[in-house]
């Protein structure tokens, strides 16, 4: 089954809405995009559609939130981590305000709207702040509960959502735990850590890997900060080589927080699949994964160069 | 030279190209291309596209890549046989302009807001360096809710850049609906003028109406000028008229054909 995640949140932030009327949400006219309009439609005085204007979205939401609300905001994620930085910094974040940036259509498979709307630098803008939380889930599961999870958590809380169709890797039994990495597959050989819509093709590899002999575990990340030091460092020393696999620039995501831990606590061979400081271009989803080096192929290609590190 | 005809021809590339790609945004594109046509083939002295004293435009509302493509492309800039590439991989055609890719495209756009700013600088420049060339950018009146674009406004009068002109496509429709109904940015031209310009309105699809705003644009009074074009969103296609479902939406073979044909056009 194949759903985006920006779905599951449209879906997630109507059943919140429902149960909180603290919660309220911010739009840069892309109700459609970022699927608010389902929030506008069931609860019209709560849904706030700002204009062209994510500056002020930010800036707005973070005195609703000074007032006891709830905002979640909703834009693309280039524009809503981008355009709005100092608002995040200043506005919400440094207060320790609590406002959720419910972002959509990040990193490559935003496809042909190219470079100025495919963003692969969130998560290192993100991360540098403090008292940010980041979610990147890995599928409409675990999107739905993310934004369940980030109601819960008084600071704000910066959710990365794709805009293309991507696989469904759980089943409702799941259970999200903020601030915890999932195990999806043990291994010894090698840990593939992924996070968003990569985990789904670490999956993938396992099975290549699995046939060339080689015993991955895969983990999904999905809490990017904090970041699960243990289940970091239990892997390294049970497998002592990392993929780091993400759908974001090599500077400053995942594999640059995950090589921070180990390189300080546990040194161990850390090889990354991401985009190599580079803006995207337009192009189809895959083909674009493909050509940036974030097929499956490439973290085959990784893990062996990873395992290879360990001798 | 017959405008018409060129303003067709361009729509037909525009409604093309989106096709080909299977994405793109025809409604802001078809609403301005009468705009451009004036601009490109009447207005802007452009000796060549490498020319330093050329006259510039900046395609703000750079989601118009298709109608700033065709454009080029009918002036002799783009190679014809590549539009059917646009927004596919490897393609200098990018989903938002790339001036690094195109000779002709003068600024990257695709953040709504950007490229009016970067216009100014280029009307600084040209101030700066005892240049005279004028600099011309198309923005949309959604774009005018980003509050950075009024930034750039009270900077160009403050600096008294009378070789700076903001073309306004005044649609009324945004992605969400209605700009005065998503977020008003009315009354345009007495805002315009309280920032210091010379503010016309003009038809947006009539070359001469728009000529004699232009005309006023091209006085040098030590104001800059923004002329307020009238438009039709999806101007050309009947049911692509005055509809926000169409601004971001590529057609499927029949529509295109359909689309085509009544600009008098075969897909
Ligand atoms: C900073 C930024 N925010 C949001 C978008 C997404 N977006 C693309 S076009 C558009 C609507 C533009 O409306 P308008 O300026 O009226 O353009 P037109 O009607 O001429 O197509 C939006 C919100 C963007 N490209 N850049
Ligand atoms: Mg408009």
């Amino acid at each position: 089954m194949m759903i985006a995640t920006r779905e599951a949140f449209s879906q997630a932030i109507v059943e919140l809405g429902r149960k909180n009327e603290k919660i309220v949400v911010f739009n840069a006219d892309l109700a459609h995009a970022t699927k608010t309009y389902e929030f506008q439609k069931n609860f019209p005085d709560r849904h706030f559609n700002v204009g062209i204007a994510e500056m002020n979205m930010t800036g707005m939401a973070a005195g609703m939130a000074a007032c006891g609300y709830i905002p979640f905001v909703s834009t693309f994620a280039a524009f809503g981590t981008g355009r709005n930085y100092d608002m995040i910094r200043n506005a919400v974040c440094y207060p320790n305000l609590n406002v959720k940036f419910a972002l959509t259509h990040a990193g490559l498979t935003v496809g042909e709207d190219g470079a100025t709307h495919q963003m692969l630098e969130d998560i290192a803008l993100m991360n540098a702040l403090p008292n940010m939380k980041i979610i990147a889930p890995a599928d409409a599961v675990e999107a739905k509960q993310a934004i369940y999870a980030a109601a819960e958590i008084n600071s704000p809380v910066y959710i990365r959502l794709g805009r293309a169709k991507t696989p469904v890797i759980y089943n409702d039994s799941y259970e999200f735990k903020f601030g915890k990495a999932d195990v999806l597959v043990d291994g010894e050989d090698v840990t593939l850590a992924a996070c968003g819509i990569m985990v789904a093709k670490a999956l993938q590899a396992r099975e290549v890997l699995k046939e060339k002999g080689i015993n991955a575990a895969v983990l999904n990340f999905s809490t990017i900060k904090p970041i699960d030091k243990k289940a970091v460092l239990d892997f390294a020393k049970k497998t002592q080589a990392f993929v780091t696999i993400e759908e974001h620039s090599l500077k400053g995501g995942l594999g640059s927080i995950i090589a921070s831990v180990t390189a300080e606590n546990y040194p161990c061979a850390v090889k990354m699949v991401g985009a190599s400081d580079t803006f995207g271009e337009s192009g189809k989803p895959e083909e674009l994964l493909e050509k940036y080096g974030l097929g499956i192929n490439d973290i085959v290609s990784k893990a062996l160069e990873a395992v290879n590190m360990k001798k | 030279m017959d405008l018409e005809k060129t303003a067709r021809n361009i729509r037909i590339n525009i409604i093309k190209q989106i096709y080909a790609a299977g994405s793109g945004h025809p409604g802001g594109a078809l609403s301005a291309a009468d705009i451009l046509t004036l601009l490109y083939f009447e207005v802007m002295n452009i000796p060549s596209f490498t020319d330093e004293n050329r006259d510039r435009f900046v395609m703000s509302k750079g989601h118009a890549s298709a109608l700033l493509y065709a454009t080029l492309a009918q002036r002799g800039a783009i190679d014809l046989s590549l539009l059917p590439t646009f927004r596919k991989l490897g393609s200098p055609l990018q989903g938002h302009p790339d001036m690094n890719k195109v000779t002709g495209v003068d600024m990257t756009a695709g953040s709504l807001g950007l490229g009016v700013s970067a216009a100014a600088g280029m009307a600084l420049a040209a101030k700066l360096g005892s240049h005279n060339y004028r600099v011309y950018t198309l923005l949309g009146d959604g774009e005018l809710q980003e509050g950075s674009v009024w930034e750039t406004f009270m900077a160009a009068s403050h600096y008294k850049l009378d070789n700076f002109t903001v073309i306004i496509d005044n649609n009324n429709l945004q992605i969400d609906g209605e700009v005065d109904k998503v977020m008003s940015v009315y009354p345009l031209r007495e805002k315009l003028v309280a920032f210091g310009f010379d503010a016309v309105e003009a038809d947006g699809h009539d070359f001469s109406s728009l000529r004699k705003a232009f005309a006023v644009a091209s006085n040098l009074n030590g104001k800059p000028c923004a002329i307020i074009a009238k438009t039709i969103k999806g101007k050309g296609v009947s049911f692509m008229e005055n509809n926000a479902d169409w601004h971001g939406k590529a057609p499927d073979k029949e529509q295109a054909a359909l689309a085509v044909k009544e600009l008098g056009g075969e897909l």
